[in-house]
């Protein structure tokens, strides 16, 4: 006789952590078999590892898909050497606990032309030290699949796109004309030179994610849970002031107050918002009465109407 | 599923508890919207989105500065919200499946809003792949279309068994529960012909936002029924799938010399350790040792779960091979009867070599069409030549090695299926089983067969040998007590 769903839940043993409720425990499993099936069908995946909580959330679920055995797979950082310096000292303490490798790659162009944030414009920047230098770091690795941690309730292009995002060899989409995808099973089947980008969290939601962060005790970077932080106001973003490479512009000045970040990308695109959420349990009850889009503190995602299905097209994550 | 019997009523609703449940005790209630092209399909998904408070402030502004005007209601273009790609703002349609996020304090839902044009059919039954529920749009004013007969056609037979129809732009009809119940009578009259019991009518304007969160306010005191929300928080998600323990291997898990196991996503009925069961397609018996996932050893798995098995013995069990219940086992052979929706623009051609996918396992095919669906009258029309791209066909599928299938309608994990262009590497169909075919040369039903009654170790023995493995498909086995058995053989002898 095959056991109910509800025998076996009484038939566990009691464990330390509660299990999941059925809502992260569909998500879960999903994401599981995703990374399962990449990993089975394509000859040298990556995961793309941006030590955000969607990434972090994405790492320990790889760990979960290949347990008993290690995470089969590196994890690639793209590094704009912009990054928020806690993010970096996460990354490297995270790939040590868990035995990864991690691959880190920055566009050359960066220093030799002095390319910054500051000097270029986001557009430019972005194209050059995360879109150009992503395709630099899949190129040189030859990697046939790339794990990345969107979700499609980020954006609305993202909203359209498949769990296995078909990209040409080099690099783009077409959104136009993308494989169906029906049911659970995935098309793994390209030609060489081109590659898959692979969406395990793409049914999750922000909320979704830090319930997932609070049931599974993930490890985060601080710089999620409020503290009493220097900032500078500019363009409407409240900019953390701790990099020395960030010049006040005349009529600024540095403030202090209790901030925390929603998403964190390069320190000077990235605007904190004001909180005093300083733990998950505060950071969630923050988050389910939020008004706004958690993707609103990013620069990029404003600079023109469209502008993040135009940076997917041409190889953005 | 419920089961309820077809009435002339209103509504038909699943039974559901009363009690108020937290919206994350369930899974998320996955459902499409379908339905003509000027039905108000982005306009309904916006104003769920919108009313349930999942569109934040910056997304609404932006949605204001690119509508540029808002509508005499004040709200921003809710099609812009959904339409995300530049393609689908410039020309003002929907290309592609978006999927959305919303929740309500019972429960959290994935909607997957589907192409109403005919030529994004494929992108339509992509969609409906996953989906627990459709939401089918009419206009009040045109009432049933031919895209609203064909979208219930694919959503019927891609298996969503719960329908909602939602007769929209209500107010333009002046509210007229004659017109409500003309359209609710002709649908219910279709589903019905298609085999969907549950369906819900509910009269509706979308753009004016009544009935679909809120209840409309005096303009339909005749309807009683639930509002859109309400009857969506009651539907079901699809029922666990019953039946026979199913595990597709995804990959074979050997992190050190002492430890082998078996990693995929259970696909139908549990399992525990102790539990026997057989190595598809050879036909190897072994017993479970241990179900290992992460966080604990544990002891059943069901439907869903994603595990990696240990056996007790050495087996050889490689990527593509199913690990099924001795019990109740699936059908293997080389011949299977199928429906298939053909995706891309060259169809799907006899005799040529496919590719098919099935949960883990890929092997060749080729596919002799017999029948194509006219979905104008619902008739299955013959059809032996090439199916073009958006056709509905029925056909036979032919292996060169053993395929592993349950039928659709009892697994639709392990009834699914894709087939594969091999110059092209596209996704040019997806299918579902119906039935398998007798195999060339394969069972002989005429021919003499022997029923034997043995200990349960001593069959197992039997079971795990070559010859047996090598005619695994020509046998039938039903595990019983020693009662049963004696019973059904001094039964045979009397019958005889």
């Amino acid at each position: 006789m095959p056991l109910s769903a509800q025998e076996t839940e009484i038939k566990n043993p009691p464990v330390s952590k509660p299990p999941l409720d059925p809502h992260l425990k569909a998500l879960e499993n999903e994401a599981i078999h995703i990374f399962r099936e990449v990993a089975a069908e394509f000859e040298k995946p990556v995961m793309l590892y941006s030590i955000g909580k969607d990434s972090s959330v994405l790492l320990h679920l790889a760990r979960k898909a290949f347990y008993p055995g290690r995470v089969p797979f590196p994890l690639l950082h793209v590094d704009t050497t912009w990054k928020f310096k806690e993010m970096i000292e996460f990354r490297d303490e995270i790939a040590e606990k868990y035995d990864l490798d991690l691959v880190v790659h920055t566009n050359p162009r960066g220093k030799a032309e002095g390319i910054t944030p500051f000097t270029h414009g986001s557009a430019f920047y972005t194209d050059i030290m995360k879109t150009e230098a992503l395709k630099q770091a899949l190129d040189a690795g030859g990697y046939d699949a790339a794990f990345g941690g969107a979700r499609r309730d980020e954006e609305a292009s993202r909203a359209k796109e498949r769990i296995y995002s078909f990209r040409t060899p080099d690099h783009k989409w077409d959104p136009r004309n993308q494989r169906p995808e029906l049911w659970n099973v995935y098309n793994g089947m390209i030609k060489k030179g081109e590659s898959v980008r692979a969406f395990p969290l793409s049914n999750w939601t922000e909320v979704d994610i830090w319930r997932y962060i609070q049931a599974e005790d993930i490890p985060l970077v601080p710089l999620y849970y409020a503290a009493e932080r220097p900032y500078v106001e500019r363009d409407g973003m409240m900019i953390l002031a701790e990099d020395p490479r960030l010049q006040l512009l005349p009529g600024e000045t540095v403030q202090h107050g209790s901030i925390r970040f929603r998403t964190l990308g390069c320190f000077p695109l990235t605007g904190a918002i004001r909180s005093t959420a300083s733990n998950l349990e505060e950071v969630i009850a923050e988050l389910e009465i939020a008004t706004v889009s958690e993707r609103q503190g990013r620069a990029i995602d404003r600079d023109q109407s469209g502008s993040m299905e135009k940076k997917k097209r041409e190889g953005y994550f | 599923m419920t089961a309820t019997a077809a009435s002339s009523s209103a509504t038909i609703l699943p039974f559901a508890e009363p009690a108020a449940r937290s919206g994350r005790d369930a899974r998320p209630l996955r459902l499409i919207t379908c339905g003509s092209v000027d039905d108000g399909k982005s306009t309904l998904i916006g104003r769920l989105l919108w009313d349930t408070k999942a569109v934040k402030e910056d997304q609404a502004a932006t949605l204001a500065r690119d509508s540029g005007q808002q509508n005499d209601l004040g709200l921003p273009d809710f099609a812009l919200l959904l339409d995300g790609l530049q393609a689908e703002r410039e020309q003002g349609i929907t290309i592609d499946v978006a999927y959305r996020y919303f929740a309500t304090d019972r429960r959290s839902f994935i909607v997957a809003d589907t192409p109403g044009h005919e030529q994004y059919t494929r992108n339509m039954a992509t969609g409906a792949s996953t989906a627990d529920l459709a939401i089918l749009l009419a206009d009040a004013r045109a009432g049933l279309l031919e895209q609203t007969r064909r979208h219930a056609t694919i959503a019927a037979l891609m298996g969503i068994r719960q329908f909602v129809l939602a007769v929209n732009k209500f107010d333009l009809v002046n509210y007229d529960k004659a017109i409500f119940d003309q359209i609710s009578h002709d649908f219910r009259e279709l589903a019905l012909s298609l085999g969907v019991r549950q369906v819900t009518a509910i009269p509706m304007s979308a753009l004016k936002g009544e009935n679909v969160v809120y209840a409309s306010e005096g303009a339909m005191p005749w309807y009683q029924g639930p509002t859109l929300i309400e009857a969506l928080e009651l539907a079901t998600t699809r029922s666990t799938q019953t039946g026979g323990f199913r595990l597709p291997v995804q990959r074979v898990a050997r992190p050190g010399e002492s430890f082998r196991g078996y990693q995929g996503t259970v696909a139908g009925g549990a399992i525990k350790p102790g539990d026997s069961v057989a190595i598809l397609p050879s036909g190897t018996i072994a017993n479970v040792k241990q179900i290992v996932t992460f966080d604990l050893v544990r002891n059943a798995a069901v439907a869903g779960d994603a595990i990696t098995l240990v056996l007790d013995r050495q087996v050889d069990v490689a990527r593509g091979d199913m690990i099924v219940s001795i019990d109740g086992p699936p059908m293997t052979g080389t011949g299977f009867d199928a429906q298939i929706v053909a995706l891309q623009p060259g169809g799907i051609e006899p005799g040529k070599r496919y590719w098919l996918k099935s949960g883990s396992r890929r092997q060749r095919v080729t596919v002799e069409p017999v029948s194509q669906l006219e979905l104008s009258s619902g008739k299955w029309q013959p059809h032996a030549s090439t199916l073009a791209m958006n056709a509905i066909g029925k056909v036979h599928l032919a292996f060169e090695e053993q395929a592993i299938f349950d039928t659709y309608e009892q697994n639709r994990a392990t009834g699914a299926f894709i087939l594969i262009d091999p110059d092209t590497l596209n996704t040019v169909a997806g299918g579902m089983i119906t039935a398998k075919r007798a195999d060339l040369g394969g069972i002989h039903l005429e021919g003499q067969r022997v029923l034997l009654s043995l200990p349960a170790d001593l069959a197992e023995q039997i079971m795990a040998s070559e010859l047996f493995a090598a005619r695994r498909n020509e046998v039938e086995i039903r595990r019983l007590s020693g009662k049963q058995a004696t019973d059904l053989l001094s039964d045979t002898g009397e019958n005889d």
